[in-house]
């Protein structure tokens, strides 16, 4: 019997990443939103797949482990950024190891096409001692989610897979080729010296870990996730992820080492490699890391200029690199910048904050856009939470004067992400003046595309589940003073209110609510479906 | 091995710019070629710039089409002209909205109609390009959508001949 034509499907890597989740067998899929990582759940969840949004990317991380420690798989994704949130229970994840299978999704964004900075994630594989996978289009990214699913369960040890945004978002074609054998069955075996990591179990656990990396280096060294293509060994180049087809379409004849496993690097093979060429050249996009890894092992090789440590690559910069051409390219007119919506609830916030002359301590989420003009009304945007800790740090330092002016702005979904230990900090560590935290309730995760959190009452597919209350969190901190207000069509109260809360020099939280403008169709819909699924199935709640 | 052709779609957000060349995508897959197609998501939903690249061939590397080789740029709207005709080739043909003004009957269909006038260039039977667009939208749009099509495919043939 001839044996099926597997059939070739054209997928983003986000959704190749989705669809060998499901054909691995994975039992959970958690993680937080961020661009260009958020539509791997989305996909995963609309196929079949269990997949929920966690508050952040640190309690994502904790539930994915947890899950990995019954035998089972967990996927756990996220954007560059949210390694950073996660990073606490990353780095101990690695010596307790991991019964089941745990796949990570670094979803990093060279270029900061829609991020606060462009940290090269690579550099967290080595601080945490992780393994990492890099793929070069969506083929790949559903292969090497396979690849890391069993690297993970033969090493016992949770393994990154590191997207960019050209792999994330790029369509390119996929043949589902390969296979894994299925999960365990879950079951939990008690095993403290593993898992408790008190320093006495911590310490031992530490040296296996570099041995398990040790071996998996050895293994990386053999194995078919790095390859060498074309046949010119006038000039070689070592590459990594998409920047391989850029060098590829460059330098069709060169002879090119792809490293599909960034770390532990197969020091070896690319030892072997830079030996079989006359001249050879690392080109990899953000920071030299490889570079640096293969010079340090005694290799010689050459770099890039720094100034492509900056942005994305494309082919005419890997022409230029290898050119060594570093002119600057000529200016191109700028497109035009995105802004708040017409009719966006935000637009009263700044508009008033700025009438105020209100120094204002924002965050991240569509409101970032109102640092833009016409409103400029946005003084500091550094991280998810952080207006509010950055608004009291100046509250507590400023004169007076000026310290009355300070207000913290951030989102629902940002507030349900990390803004509540900064509320804490408010009552706990009160400033002399007082502090006002504007929320800006507009009911979704709006920047990402509308996703859901814990204050939204909707889960990851749009089905209700519980909703937390924002009034509640903030009464439970004894904050003096709670108002509810609708910013777009009681702008007058809304300013009035403003004014008085500052002149009161109280803990104050104003929660701004009302629903984003482009969400509310999407929304309406959601509980259409779902008042007709209760008709339809005898649902009981109310 | 044979050059890429290449398409860049271009346009503010909420215009139907990645829709354009997701559809388009899909037909030059069903086609039977190879392709790649890669933009930016996130801010650029907020109404600003958006811009896809689309590349169809036999064995494309690159997803993104380096600057100044794009065989066909598509604008949507045309204050996207001035920072996206870079991407164009020398040669290359420019397609815009303004071709079609006072045409369409339905103005919300028109990247539908924009991929009528680039099918006039391509060899890909019109039964895909119709059988994707017909899956891409609620069916009840179906016939206007042909209708914009047509429309874009006969005005772009008129200008070639012409």
């Amino acid at each position: 019997m001839n044996a099926p034509i597997p059939q070739k499907l054209l997928l983003s890597g986000n959704e190749a990443v989705a669809e060998a989740a499901l054909d691995c067998g994975v039992t959970l899929g958690t993680g937080y939103p961020g661009t260009p990582s958020t539509d791997i759940l989305e996909h995963f969840a609309k196929i079949g797949g269990k997949a929920q949004w966690a508050p952040n990317e640190k309690v994502a991380m904790e539930v994915g482990l947890g899950v990995a420690f019954s035998k089972s798989r967990s996927l756990v994704t996220m954007k560059h950024v949210g390694v950073n949130v996660a990073a606490d229970p990353l780095f101990t994840s690695a010596y307790t190891g991991v019964d089941g299978g745990m796949v990570i999704i670094t979803a990093d964004d060279p270029g900061m096409a829609s991020s606060q900075n462009e940290q090269d994630n690579r550099r967290y594989a080595v601080a945490a001692g992780i393994p990492m996978l890099e793929p070069s289009n969506s083929q790949e990214a559903y292969e090497f989610t396979f690849k890391a699913f069993e690297i993970s369960e033969k090493w016992n040890i949770p393994v990154f897979l590191r997207m960019t945004t050209r792999i994330c978002h790029a369509l390119t074609g996929v043949e589902k080729s390969v296979s894994i054998a299925p999960p365990a069955k879950p079951g939990y075996e008690k095993n403290i010296q593993s898992r408790v990591m008190i320093p006495a179990f911590a310490r031992p656990a530490h040296v296996k870990l570099r041995q398990k990396l040790a071996d998996i280096e050895v293994f990386n060294d053999d194995s078919d996730l790095n390859t060498v293509t074309g046949t010119d060994s006038s000039f070689g180049i070592i590459t990594s992820g998409v920047t391989f087809m850029h060098c590829r379409e460059a330098m069709p004849d060169a002879k090119i080492l792809k490293i599909g496993m960034c770390y532990p690097l197969p020091i070896q093979s690319i030892r072997e490699f830079a030996k079989s060429v006359d001249r050879c050249m690392v080109i990899e996009e953000g920071d030299p890391y490889l570079v640096e890894a293969i010079r340090a092992a005694g290799i010689s090789v050459e770099g890039k200029a720094e100034m492509f440590r900056f942005g994305e690559l494309n082919v005419k910069k890997v022409r230029k690199i290898i050119d060594g051409d570093t002119t600057e390219p000529p200016a191109i007119p700028r497109g035009k910048a995105p802004e708040l919506c017409a009719g966006c609830p935000h637009q009263t916030s700044f508009n008033v904050l700025n009438k105020l002359g209100c120094i204002v301590a924002g965050d991240i989420g569509c409101y970032t856009l109102g640092v833009l003009p016409p409103y400029s009304g946005m003084d500091t945007c550094i991280c998810m939470g952080a207006s509010i800790g950055i608004g009291l740090g100046l509250r507590h330092s400023l004169p007076r004067e000026q310290a009355i002016k300070v207000v913290s702005v951030i989102g629902d979904g940002t507030f349900a992400h990390s803004g509540m230990t900064g509320l804490m900090e408010m009552m706990y560590n009160r400033p002399e003046y007082g502090h006002l935290v504007i929320i800006l309730d507009n009911g979704t995760t709006a920047m990402t595309g509308m996703q859901e959190s814990p204050t939204t009452g909707r889960a990851l597919d749009h089905s209700n589940a519980p909703q937390i209350s924002l009034e509640g969190l903030v009464k439970a901190c004894g904050v003096e003073y709670l108002d509810v207000i609708d910013p777009y069509y009681d702008q007058d109260r809304y300013e009035e209110l403003i004014k008085e809360r500052l002149a009161s020099e109280k803990t104050a939280v104003i929660i701004a609510r009302r629903q984003c403008v482009i969400s509310n169709k999407k929304i309406k819909a959601y509980e259409k479906e779902q008042d007709s699924g209760c008709q339809e199935g005898g649902c009981d709640h109310e | 091995m044979s050059k890429p052709i290449n398409i860049v779609f271009a346009g503010l957000g909420g215009h139907g710019v990645i829709k354009a060349s997701d559809i388009f995508a899909q037909v030059a897959f069903q086609a039977g070629k190879d392709v790649k197609k890669s933009e930016v998501h996130g801010m650029s939903q907020r109404g600003g710039s958006v811009s896809s690249d689309v590349r169809i061939g036999e064995n494309i590397q690159s997803p993104m089409i380096p600057d100044g080789e794009s065989d066909f740029l598509i604008v949507l709207s045309e204050d996207q002209i001035p920072n996206n005709k870079h991407r164009l080739k020398e040669g290359g043909v420019l397609i815009t909205s303004e071709v079609l003004t006072g045409k369409l009957k339905v103005k919300k269909s028109l990247n539908v109609a924009l991929l009528g006038c680039l099918s006039s260039y391509l060899d890909i039977d019109e039964e895909i390009w119709l059988s994707e667009i017909k899956k891409s939208f609620p069916e009840n749009m179906y016939d206007k959508n042909v209708e914009s099509f047509t429309i874009g495919k006969t005005v772009a043939q008129e200008t070639q001949t012409a």
